[in-house]
């Protein structure tokens, strides 16, 4: 398994060719996440981390996922810092002889990595900066595991 | 260590502080008596999440034997 936190923007569709690969292979799901700009207005993202516990955090989460699917890798990718409209924030990529246990494994990952990874957004406009609200559902979606 | 809003209400990102403090709702107590900025910072810790030494914890958490507190309000990863 890889788990990267990272400036550096990365390209999501390389990431995945190289992931794809080994013997054994009968399923691979992934999600990328990209920077949107929901009403036009948006001019950067900003992510802050939590160095040391994002890294630790992840690498549970994704010990989590291992133990409850049967996986052969798991790929995760978080950057942080300044973002712009259209780069991707980060992707999950799951590996599985099992199309079912990659999808539920990616699923998990994904809402682990949403209220469970150090991470905090911070949205520019032209009026300013404000920092994004966590959601209820997203908390609440953990039940679901 | 503060993050996100937290650090920006609070003013540092980190700072050391020795403490007697038995658990963390006692370091919010003291640190929010100490100044006005860790008041308002501290005002609702049903908003704000704590880790001791970089593992969530409740507030209610023990602080023997912790080197590292950080709060920070609910991630918002992925």
């Amino acid at each position: 398994m890889s788990v990267r936190v990272q400036d550096a923007a990365f390209d999501a569709g390389a990431e995945l060719n190289a992931f794809s690969t080994g013997d054994g292979v009968g399923a691979i799901v992934s999600f990328t996440g990209i920077v949107r700009d929901t009403d036009g207005t948006l001019a950067a993202m900003e992510i802050e981390h939590y160095s040391g516990m994002t890294e630790r955090a992840i690498q549970a989460i994704v010990d989590d996922a291992m133990a409850r699917w049967e996986l052969q890798d798991v790929l995760v990718i978080h950057r942080f810092g300044r973002l712009v409209v259209g780069a991707p924030i980060m992707m999950v990529a799951t590996k599985s002889a099992h199309r079912a246990d990659a999808f539920a494994a990616a699923d998990f990952l994904m809402d682990y990595l949403k209220s469970r990874a150090p991470f905090w957004k911070k949205e520019t406009t032209a009026d300013g900066s404000t920092w994004v609200a966590a959601k209820d559902v997203d908390e609440d979606a953990l039940s679901r595991w | 260590m503060y993050f996100a809003w937290v650090r920006e209400r609070i003013g540092v990102p980190f700072e050391d502080v020795q403490t007697t403090a038995e658990t963390v709702s006692d370091l919010v107590a003291e640190l929010s008596a100490r100044e006005d900025r860790y008041a308002a910072a501290f005002a609702d810790v049903s908003a704000l999440r704590v880790a001791l030494d970089q593992e969530l914890a409740d507030f209610s958490a023990p602080l023997a034997g912790v080197r590292e507190v950080a709060f920070f309000p609910p991630m918002t990863g992925g």
